[in-house]
């Protein structure tokens, strides 16, 4: 037989509360349960990506752009302004839009900002000839599909968002 | 530089909310404790201490440090906070070493604390990941366990570790914790029940997964002529290192394995380093930590080892940053029963995060008070049982742990008398 639920789930709705009452005796108020209020905070933020911005503007115009050292030759699949190795600054390339899976998860929890869209996938791009990887969302399968080293392909959301989601990737097998 | 002991340490039980006190009496719990220990010890000559909690977005406080400080009566000594996520512990405990061993402190006090419980589990790891970069990775599914979860399927892949080795590491560090009675989570549990829990992030379930906590920690330091003054077992700091690497894992290289002495580069023909399998730093903490301490064979040399594991997949991955066992050889390290509490290195004896809680600011520091205790031989008179006592314990080592592998801190921790 299935166990049945016991109990309630949590909410965080609390009640407005306007005045508790005191003891007589003061000595009694180290006994007093805490008293816990709800405190809303909400922040826009005026996020700049300053010298990344040429990544989203690539996504807006379905290109995907690394950077490239001209000193050392390190290529960044996820864009770095300096190299890591030798400090230089570093020039923009197209990457191609096919790469391979080098590691991945499927999340069926995460940060209250994406709980809403669990389960998805997330997994590091290798592509031919880039030193460095590239973190993003694989759409169109699912978590008993996915292989280490499989074929997936770049996907470009039409309306524009800025963030780095505006590129997903898709199996290319 | 001069040699520093630590000389007490007080642990607030870790759990899943404190609303019955503000951060600051709690840090205070854990101060009365570790001042009780030595009670030679007054408030005049302590000389300073540093402050140890990760996420301001937490505690909605800005410079709470200075709020503890206060409140444990040591205005207008000297003091600091330092930070470094989930290693903010350990990186406060080896400031605090350094304030002592540059002769600027003869007494220093590290205390830690974190108040997790203020937003609810979800939000809570909205914040943690916004320790990755908000450029290009949060954004895309800001999540730590997503992140741990596609380094251990890339560990996994490149050496056939299994979930069910990944549960083992579960099940011994409840059964040690079952015994400590700072664990915040006692159950007996078994492979089966790991594998079963509630899927998380792919391979990690819920049993693989440490919980959010409130609690706090204190250690205190001091220079060889008052720890000689303070207690008859004073605990010596024989040495520190630290490692680090790049915040974002797309950007890990895959190079040559940093060897340790026991190793040889043919050990590694053919591995790509450190990519998203291993932690670059951790390994790098504990180089430097054994070259400072002259370990060359560190699962010989050291008797327990309490190491940061916020997930199982990161315990099997630092047995092999320790050099406990090789690259690759992780998974088989806990079948073979090494780590398990009678085992040749008894790892997480204490039950490690997994089971303890992990209330970020403390933790590291909450780690350094167990091994203190296992190394004075006084788990029995702390723990009111000695079952996780590891008999003649000389030399253990506590490894404190930051995001993906950020920053780790390695110190090794010796018992001179
Ligand atoms: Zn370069």
């Amino acid at each position: 037989m299935k166990k049945k639920e016991t109990k309630l789930p949590e909410t965080e709705e609390g009640t407005v509360l306007f005045n508790v009452p005191l003891p007589e005796d003061l000595s009694q108020l180290k006994k007093m349960s805490p008293i816990i209020i709800k405190w809303p905070y909400h922040t826009d933020y005026i996020h700049s990506y300053g010298q990344d911005s040429p990544f989203f503007a690539g996504l807006a115009n379905k290109k995907l752009l690394g950077t490239k050292c001209p000193k050392c030759g390190y290529k960044y699949a996820t864009p770095k302004f300096h190299c890591m190795y030798c400090g230089s600054e570093c020039d923009w390339f197209e990457l191609p839009l096919e790469g391979k899976i080098h590691t991945w998860t499927t999340c069926y929890y995460g940060g209250q900002e994406f709980l809403k869209e669990t389960p998805f996938n997330l997994i590091l791009v290798e592509f031919e000839g880039v030193d460095s990887l590239l973190l993003v969302r694989l759409v169109g399968i699912s978590q008993d599909e996915i292989r280490i080293g499989m074929k997936v392909k770049a996907r470009f959301r039409r309306n524009s968002q800025f963030k780095p989601t505006d590129v997903y990737f898709v199996p290319a097998e | 530089m001069r040699d520093v002991y630590m000389v007490s340490g007080g642990v607030s039980k870790f759990t899943k909310a404190r609303p019955d006190r503000t951060f600051q009496p709690m840090v205070k719990e854990a101060f009365d404790y570790a001042m009780n220990d030595v009670p030679n010890l007054t408030i005049d000559q302590i000389d300073g201490s540093v402050a140890s909690y990760f996420s301001d977005h937490f505690q909605r406080q800005l410079m709470s440090g200075i709020m503890v400080h206060d409140y444990l009566g040591l205005c207008p000594k000297e003091s600091k906070r330092v930070e470094g996520g989930g290693a903010t512990g350990g990186l406060c405990f080896q400031t605090a070493w350094a304030e002592v061993a540059s002769g600027r402190q003869d007494v220093c006090v590290a205390f830690g604390f974190e108040t997790m419980s203020h937003v609810n589990t979800w939000k809570g790891n909205e914040f943690i990941a916004l320790a990755s970069d908000t450029n290009y990775d949060y954004p895309v599914g800001g999540f730590y366990t997503g992140y741990y979860a596609m380094m251990v399927v890339r560990h996994m892949h490149e050496f056939g570790t299994t979930r069910e080795q990944l549960a083992m590491v579960s099940v011994k560090n409840y059964q040690n914790a079952f015994h400590n009675p700072y664990a915040q989570k006692k159950m007996k549990i078994t492979v089966e029940d790991v594998l079963n829990a509630p899927m998380v992030a792919y391979p990690l379930g819920m049993l693989d997964i440490c919980v959010m906590s409130d609690g706090a920690a204190v250690c205190i330091l001091a220079d060889e002529k008052m720890a000689a003054k303070l207690t008859d077992k004073p605990v010596k700091i024989a040495s520190v290192g630290c490692g680090t690497d790049a915040m974002r894992m797309a950007d890990r290289p895959h190079g040559d394995v940093i060897l340790l002495p026991h190793e040889s580069p043919d050990d590694y023909k053919g591995l790509k380093y450190p990519g998203v399998h291993s932690f670059r730093a951790g390994r790098m903490g504990a180089k430097l930590a054994y070259e400072r301490a002259g370990i060359t064979n560190p699962l010989e040399e050291l008797d327990f080892v309490e190491l940061h594991d916020a997930y199982t997949s990161s315990e099997i991955q630092t047995y092999e940053d320790l050099g406990l066992c090789k690259y690759g050889e992780g998974g088989q390290f806990i079948e073979s029963g090494k780590p398990n509490i009678d085992g040749i290195c008894s790892v997480n004896p204490s039950g490690g995060l997994l089971a303890c809680g992990h209330p970020v600011g403390a933790t590291g520091l909450m780690q350094a008070v167990f091994a203190f205790w296992q190394l004075q031989g006084t788990i029995g008179k702390h723990f009111q049982s000695d079952k996780l006592q590891i008999k003649d314990a000389k030399r253990g080592l506590i490894h404190s742990h930051a995001g993906t592998g950020t920053y780790v801190t390695v110190s090794i921790l010796e018992k001179p008398f």
